[in-house]
């Protein structure tokens, strides 16, 4: 694919101020995102990964670089925390069209694009369930779906899958990837796991520890759709071999 | 895949069941004071039975003396939840987002609180006189506090995430404060509203046991004065009636807003 990259980062540095000299986050971070790109930062905890999600969130501003989106200036966002993040006091349905609702769009419509989504993550029947009554992975799909309702531009994607247990996550990885299938989303998305990033991604940049650089960029030449066994072939292996000898 | 909890208790059961207990608790509280005050010699005038507190009470709701009081009592208390909440909510909020304001009103915040409202009433009321103002004012006082204090916790206690997710939607800052500050806080907000409710009710009491001219604190004096110990007792009891259905108004109110809650 030979297409205009969607957003360009170059030199990104950020330093957070503290008593003995500021605190180097990351240092140097230059890349650039295609549209319908998979991109997977994978680094130990403390590389920064986080930062970079919110500066790209615009949750906080660099200390230099600079970051271009392609069209305007602040492009839609759309992000998943490590925690689902819903809001108690709504519903399954009135977690998910928030982002409408934001943005002043007619109810009905709301609610037909929020059924769409809900459809889409295969939450039928939950519509008015109250977040309390979920399961981590149930309220991590809202979580997804209430980021994809309002079509952004790009999708955040921080530890998505990082507070639940393993044969979820690994369930969700699946989920997420027939999800990206379908809606053909540009998605950056941080993690410590190899084997999420390689299921998962189309490209790998590796972080380093603090301050965060990239030291690796891994082109995942995995076929799509990628089902659950692609994790036990050779070739799974080798690219998983490569990211784990980045990884200090 | 992911099931619905299965629930083995029945609520509706069990409610129905302390209700009774609630029920026979009262008839059982009555029965003892009749027997009490018809069997122990104690005079009339020290301790009327219930079954003369009645009939006193119908008396009165008869001629329509009590409704009078009671009206006026209740408008100083509501018109003073009015007040005392509007206050206490909107000081509340802005002392929760500005740790500065929090330090140029805390020493006021913790003395007007220091001093009990009971030891302040008789100035009130000789400053702004013995009608409905001065008690209106005392009931604001007394609901301020509770209120504002739970205002300061409920909003401070907004998680950090939602505040990041809204950012990160580019919500307005009056999305924020209906869609997340409100409801988010409205839980600890409610809790000292309850409170606020019943203590407006001893606010206006205060202040019309003081120098008043109509009120249930007011019909006290006027009962006491003229050895009318049964209506004493009357206006006891509305006094008591108002209170809780003020606290039930507010427990309703929570009940129908914080469904969401989980069940305690």
């Amino acid at each position: 694919m030979t297409t205009e990259p969607i957003l360009t980062v170059k030199n990104l540095s950020v330093v957070f101020p503290d008593s003995n000299g500021g605190l180097h986050a990351l240092d140097d971070i230059s890349f650039e995102v295609c549209p319908r790109d998979f991109i997977c930062f994978l680094g130990p905890s403390g590389s920064g990964k986080t930062t970079l999600l919110r500066i790209l969130a615009s949750l906080l501003s660099p200390t230099t670089g600079e970051i271009k989106f392609i069209n305007h200036q602040h492009p839609q966002i759309g992000m998943v925390f490590q925690q689902s993040n819903l809001m108690p006091w709504r519903s399954v349905m009135d977690n998910i069209k928030l982002p409408l609702e934001l943005e002043g769009a007619d109810e009905v419509n709301a609610r037909i694009k929020a059924q769409e989504m809900i459809d889409l993550v295969g939450l039928n029947g939950f519509e008015d369930s109250w977040p309390r009554d979920l399961s981590g992975g149930m309220a991590q799909r809202v979580a997804i779906a209430r980021a994809l309702i309002h079509d952004p531009d790009l999708l955040l994607l921080d530890e998505p899958f990082g507070s639940l247990d393993a044969i979820t996550r690994e369930r969700m990885w699946m989920e997420l990837s027939r999800i990206w299938q379908a809606r053909q989303k540009t998605v950056i998305m941080v993690t410590h796991s190899i084997n999420e990033s390689l299921f998962l991604a189309d490209k790998v940049l590796v972080l380093t520890q603090r301050p965060g650089k990239i030291k690796l960029d891994l082109q995942v030449d995995l076929p799509r759709p990628r089902k659950d066994d692609i994790r036990y072939t050779p070739h799974f292996g080798k690219l998983a071999r490569k990211l784990r000898e980045a990884i200090e | 895949m992911d099931i619905n909890p299965i629930k083995i208790f029945h609520p509706s059961a069990a409610k129905r069941n302390r209700m009774w207990l609630r029920l026979l608790s009262l008839g059982l509280g009555l029965l003892c004071w009749q027997v009490t005050s018809v069997f122990s010699g104690v005079e009339v005038f020290i301790l009327p039975s219930p079954l003369a507190v009645w009939s006193r009470f119908m008396v009165a709701v008869q001629d329509g003396s009590l409704f009078r009081d009671i009206g006026v009592t209740l408008s100083e208390v509501v018109l003073g939840l009015i007040v005392g909440v509007t206050l206490a909510t909107i000081l509340g909020y802005s002392v929760a987002k500005s740790r500065a304001l929090e330090q140029v009103l805390s020493p006021y915040l913790v003395a007007s609180q220091a001093i009990p409202v009971v030891a302040i009433a008789p100035l009130l009321v000789l400053w702004f006189g013995y009608g409905m103002f001065s008690k209106v004012l005392i009931c604001a006082l007394i609901v301020f506090f509770p209120v504002l204090i739970n205002t300061i916790v409920g909003i401070r206690a907004v998680p950090r995430a939602f505040y990041d997710l809204m950012d990160s939607l580019r919500a307005t800052r009056k999305q924020i404060l209906t869609k997340v500050e409100i409801p988010a806080a409205l839980p600890i907000f409610l809790g000292g509203l309850r409170i606020g409710a019943t203590l407006s009710v001893i606010g206006a009491v205060v202040g019309e046991l003081i120098g008043s001219k109509y009120g249930l604190g007011n019909l006290i004096n006027r009962a006491r004065v003229g050895y009318d110990m049964p209506m004493v007792y009357v206006a006891v009891f509305m006094l008591i009636f108002l209170a809780l259905g003020l606290y039930g108004i507010v427990a309703r109110a929570e009940k129908k807003l914080l469904r969401w809650q989980e069940e305690k």
